[in-house]
């Protein structure tokens, strides 16, 4: 596979530079709710970028022929077909993995990174360039899930993919975990701790203030 | 028609080509159009909408075999393992064989056998009107709202003996409605196991349900206490005979069960951190147990009548 400038552009950066969830800070919702074991968390990665990157590529190849006052729809329906066909599978194949999360792969349908993606690049540049951004921003979606899962699954139940790594004290072993780790919030904290870290490391990623914060003691404004 | 009269009847394949070279024309004309055009808004989203119908409905068609064969053998494994009859590289559809599928009027506690067993699904009846009734609100403990008039049971045999029967349960947990298997000796009273195997509760808390381990606990406990309330409920059957149903006396405790405290035979470990599923656990065996549930097939199949 020969891949140009811009093709290598579209996959990389949206892993760290412009990741979907750190920096857009899109498909927080499905991030918290598959989190809690690796294996879910790997599946629903895989079905994310699936449908991005076809769905980016058949927007694209069409982007030249969609009436822009049915556009939204367009795509919604493109990416709902897909969604529908990567359920129908993953029941088919991975039926127990497919029963833990439930709903969710539904969900990807209102994912914003689909969404966005589609909007934002496959409507302006061809199948190929766009399949690849799917692909990229699946992969930055994926990256981000992981690590979550494996920090939940590790500390809140001792395990990986199903596997012990850390014994359990009420199994016999030494280690309690940690079950505030298991809760949908917890992702949150991770998300956040980690959307943190990646801007220390790369401030270009801060962003600015929408307005001047008000001066705490000045004449205008007031305690309201 | 008149044309037809006229001119040589033309040819499947010419009528065809024709029509082709019309759609071509049509398409060529409408991708021609400007974009916002109502006549091309309309033919692209008619084109787009067929296009994604094809995708969904080809799908669905082609991997239901798939699915349904899924569905079925994951029942089999649940039930199996309820048993206690699934090993390691054990043969699901050979071992399966040895269980007998039937259906039970819950009310009598009999056999009805004009129901098919192989069509026959319980939590959709529990939905349908004609085959459920509704619950009332002080009965409904276990939050189901309606339970099925019929209900499938698997029968365990071992040289033609009965083993145990294989009973399917649900109630509401912490997050939503649990399903599962639960499997009693054929002395009517003695669990051999309980496998929720449709459950949605807090992984690593009320998830623990479907922890092994925790399963494990269940095995030779006993469900009715005959001495503390010697008949609850004594129905008249047709033969003249009355049935005893003992109290349900199974239940979950919050820690851990102390086997030298009397009672320890109706008590199994809580769930840590899980008090809402615990006490939905105990709710689903109390009802399903009780005279509601299958209490009376029950008392058939240990007086050796079920």
């Amino acid at each position: 596979m020969n891949l140009n400038a811009e093709s290598k552009k579209v996959l990389v950066e949206p892993l760290v530079d412009n990741n979907p969830i750190t920096l857009q800070v899109l498909g927080i919702c499905s991030a918290l709710a598959v989190t809690s074991q690796l294996s879910t968390a790997l599946i629903m990665s895989l079905a994310l970028t699936a449908v991005t990157a076809f769905s980016s590529a058949g927007i694209a190849a069409i982007r030249n022929h969609i009436p822009s006052s049915v556009r939204i729809i367009a795509q919604m329906v493109i990416i709902a077909s897909l969604v529908i066909v990567v359920d129908q599978v993953l029941k088919a194949f991975a039926y127990e993995i497919s029963k833990k999360l439930s709903v969710f792969v539904g969900l990807i349908i209102t994912n914003c990174i689909v969404m966005g993606r589609a909007e934002a690049y496959a409507m302006k540049n061809p199948p190929w360039e766009s399949f690849l951004d799917g692909i990229g921003n699946g992969l930055g979606y994926s990256l981000i899930l992981v690590t979550v899962a494996v920090f939940r699954e590790l500390f809140g139940s001792g395990k990986l993919l199903g596997f012990e790594i850390l014994p359990l004290l009420k199994d016999g072993g030494w280690y309690v975990p940690n079950g505030l780790l298991l809760l949908p919030p917890s992702a949150f904290f991770l998300i956040g701790l980690i959307i943190w870290g990646v801007r220390t490391w790369k401030p270009k990623q801060r962003e600015k203030n929408d307005f001047a914060i008000m001066p705490a003691h000045g004449d205008v404004g007031g305690a309201h | 028609m008149s044309n037809a009269s006229t001119n040589p009847q033309p040819s499947m394949n010419e009528r065809l080509a024709v029509l082709k070279e019309k759609a071509r024309q049509y398409a060529q004309r409408i991708l021609a159009l400007p974009n916002d055009s109502f006549e091309k808004t309309v033919a692209v989203a008619l084109a787009l909408c067929l296009v994604g119908a094809v995708l969904v409905s080809g799908s669905a068609v082609a991997l239901k075999p798939l699915q349904e064969s899924n569905k079925s053998k994951d029942e089999k494994v649940n039930i199996l393992e309820v048993a206690g009859l699934l090993e390691d590289g054990v043969n699901v559809e050979e071992a399966f064989k040895s269980i007998e599928t039937r259906i039970v009027d819950l009310a009598s506690g009999d056999y009805a056998d004009t129901l098919d067993p192989k069509t026959f699904d319980q939590w959709k009846a529990a939905k349908d009107p004609a085959m459920s009734e509704a619950i009332p609100a002080e009965k409904d403990i276990a939050s189901i709202k309606r339970r099925p008039k019929y209900s499938k049971v698997y029968l365990v045999k071992k040289d033609g003996r009965l083993k145990s029967v294989i009973l399917p349960v649900n109630g509401y947990g912490l997050w939503s409605t649990m399903f599962g298997f639960m499997a009693v000796e054929a002395d009517g009273e003695t669990v051999v196991g309980l496998n929720l195997y449709d459950q949605a509760e807090t992984p690593g808390l009320g998830g623990e349900v479907v922890n092994p381990n925790w399963k494990a606990l269940w095995k030779g406990k006993k469900v009715y206490n005959y001495s503390t309330k010697t008949v609850l409920e004594s129905t008249l059957t047709e033969k003249g005979q009355s049935i005893e149903i003992g109290e349900v006396a199974l239940g979950l405790v919050k820690g851990s069960v102390d086997p030298s405290k009397p009672g320890a035979e109706y008590q199994v470990d809580g769930l840590a951190g899980a008090t809402l599923t615990s006490r939905g656990v105990s709710n689903l065996v109390r009802y399903w147990m009780g005279p509601e549930g299958y209490a009376i097939y029950l008392a058939k199949v240990r007086s050796g009548r079920g």
